[in-house]
């Protein structure tokens, strides 16, 4: 990476620099997952194999698709998917 | 060693821009013939012409380093290092240093140089980021080629919700510029989370709150006042209710950095008002890890969490300022620092007499918090000019004002307890034999500001902290 500006933390330095991961949930009870497919190849069959895990362990599901996979998801769709799901599978497959 | 330089012979930095380097073109053409001679050129390659070696020196690296500070400045180097040194233009100086071939026939003996672009106003902290050390202990946080820094600040989690200046190394050295006091002196420790917290880091978030070097020490002052153990700062952080640090800045230091305390005082557009009361913010978020949310619990807050600071209007010397009031010595700047929950807009466009004002005043501070409690948190007045002028022409100085207004701020109990007048708020039943104070003992505290036209004035309600005399109330502190 080309590193052209640098920052001076504000903070009293206590987390680490490089920003942590969101915690997993402890459970995925009562909590939706997005399904979304990113329009790769043969990336539906990959979304259909874990909506049936998902299905067999009860945990509800919604799917989603990218118009185009050369472009990053359109806004109101990544804010569809927020407003109705707590957790996110983005599948990528070739 | 100085790398593309003679290291044994002559060096002479200058500029185009400089009419001292101009006229001693002649003198430097002569030296180049006679010996190892580089010229370093802050503004123009090919300035000075004739000349065998001309360094661009646009970014100003070499300038830098060699700690230029004039132009012309003609250095002898020996062995690689530096033996003589002389700037301007100044015939005998030049002559010993570089020998006979300075004479420079035909011109002045003397004319003074330029300054240096490289100590031109906020370039030098520019160069020292880039060359030098700049001495600061925050780590420094990457942000890639293609990423937005303003973006980055947000993404980190470090904003109020408006956008922050990214606090580069540059600009955390200009605005230290601002104050004498050292990058790691320890000003307190900040709440929530008691973290020490350093000049430097008081300096980044005024960075990004927007302020300039010169507010440096009215930020230090305000959040020096703001850590006094009598303002109670974490539990203000910490409160459901709406209040939030309230600056009021009196004295010289007010007029110095251009703030407001006229037309819309207490609103937005003046950068010192502004930045000032947002760099105490943003240092209570990111340094004490005060997060709405998190340890701020307000139910609603209220929009000067953003920043709510003035300055007072002292251009009546018959007007005690605040300051003043509260035991700040005349002449001296100072910062008051109270638990403000907004403001609530007074009216009164028919009081002609300082008697009907403070009766129909002591109405609105009456509604503070709620109109049948009382002693649960205190109040500001600020009284805009047209108020003002009617105590004035009235006879009514500051303490008359107050004495007043306490008067008139005195209701029956039997009127404000629970239950009474069929509201179920209200005092407790103890009180219902007694004549009861809005306020504590000194818990009003008025000021003057505003523009010239407008029969009004401003109620800004406290916190009901404040209820606890000897453990909250608030801080008056004069700005070192």
């Amino acid at each position: 990476m080309n590193v052209v500006t640098k920052l001076r933390d504000p903070t009293a330095e206590t987390s680490p620099v490089r920003r942590s991961r969101l915690a997993p949930p402890l459970s995925l009870e009562g909590k939706s997952v997005a399904l979304m497919d990113i329009g790769k190849a043969r990336g539906s069959e990959f979304i259909d194999r874990l909506e049936g895990h998902f299905r067999k362990a009860g945990v509800t599901t919604r799917r989603y698709r990218k118009p185009t996979n050369t472009k990053v998801a359109p806004t109101d769709l990544l804010q569809k998917i927020a407003a109705e799901n707590q957790l996110a599978v983005i599948a990528l497959s070739d | 060693m100085h790398e593309g330089l003679p290291s044994d012979g002559l060096v002479i930095v200058a500029k185009r821009d400089c009419p001292t380097c101009v006229l001693i073109e002649p003198v430097m053409q002569s030296l180049d013939r006679a010996g190892p001679l580089a010229v370093i050129s802050q503004d123009d390659p090919v300035f000075p012409s004739g000349i065998g070696r001309v360094i661009d020196d646009h970014d100003l690296q070499r300038s830098f380093r060699l700690g230029i500070e004039t132009v012309p400045t003609l250095i002898r180097l020996k062995g690689g290092r530096e033996v003589e040194r002389t700037v301007g233009w100044d015939r005998a100086e030049w002559i010993r240093v570089a020998g006979a071939a300075a004479a420079g026939d035909g011109l002045p003996a003397w004319q003074p140089g330029c300054g240096s672009k490289s100590v031109e106003p906020g370039v030098h902290e520019t160069l020292v980021a880039r060359y030098g050390d700049p001495g600061l202990g925050s780590r420094e946080i990457a942000v890639g080629e293609w990423d937005d820094p303003i973006e980055a600040c947000f993404e980190r989690g470090w904003s109020d919700g408006l956008p922050v200046v990214p606090p580069t190394t540059d600009r955390i050295l200009r605005m230290l510029g601002g104050t004498e006091r050292k990058p790691d002196e320890i000003v307190g420790l900040i709440p929530p989370n008691l973290a020490p917290c350093t000049v430097e880091k008081v300096a980044i978030n005024a960075v990004m709150a927007g302020c300039k070097p010169e507010y440096m020490p009215v930020v230090l002052g305000v959040l020096e006042a703001a850590l006094d153990p009598l303002f109670v700062l974490h539990g203000l952080l910490c409160t459901t209710h709406f209040s939030g640090p309230l600056v009021i800045i009196n004295g010289p230091a007010a007029k110095a950095i251009g703030m407001n305390s006229g037309v819309n005082a207490l609103g937005q557009g003046n950068r010192a008002n502004a930045t000032i009361g947002r760099a105490l913010q943003l240092i209570v978020r990111n340094v004490g890890g005060g997060l709405p949310g998190g340890m701020d619990r307000a139910t609603l807050g209220n929009p000067g969490k953003f920043t709510f600071c003035f300055a007072e209007d002292e251009s009546d010397p018959d007007w005690e300022p605040l300051a003043q009031r509260r035991g700040i010595a005349a002449g001296k700047s100072a910062v008051t620092l109270f638990h403000g929950e907004g403001v609530n807009g007074f009216i009164d466009q028919k009081s002609r007499t300082p008697e009907e004002l403070v009766r129909s005043l002591a109405m609105g501070l009456f509604g503070v918090g709620h109109p049948k409690l009382c002693l649960a948190g205190n109040a500001v007045l600020v009284l805009a000019p047209e108020h003002y002028r009617i105590f004035k022409d009235g006879g009514f100085d500051r303490r008359r004002i107050e004495d007043e207004l306490y008067k008139a701020l005195k209701r029956p109990g039997s009127e404000l307890v629970r239950g009474a007048q069929n509201v179920a708020e209200g005092m407790p039943p103890s009180f219902a034999d007694k004549m009861v104070d809005k306020f504590q003992p000194d818990g009003l505290l008025i000021v003057r500001a505003g523009g010239e036209a407008g029969l009004f004035s401003a109620i800004i309600g406290g916190w009901p902290g404040q209820s606890v005399r000897d453990e909250c109330q608030a801080v008056t502190q004069e700005i070192r």
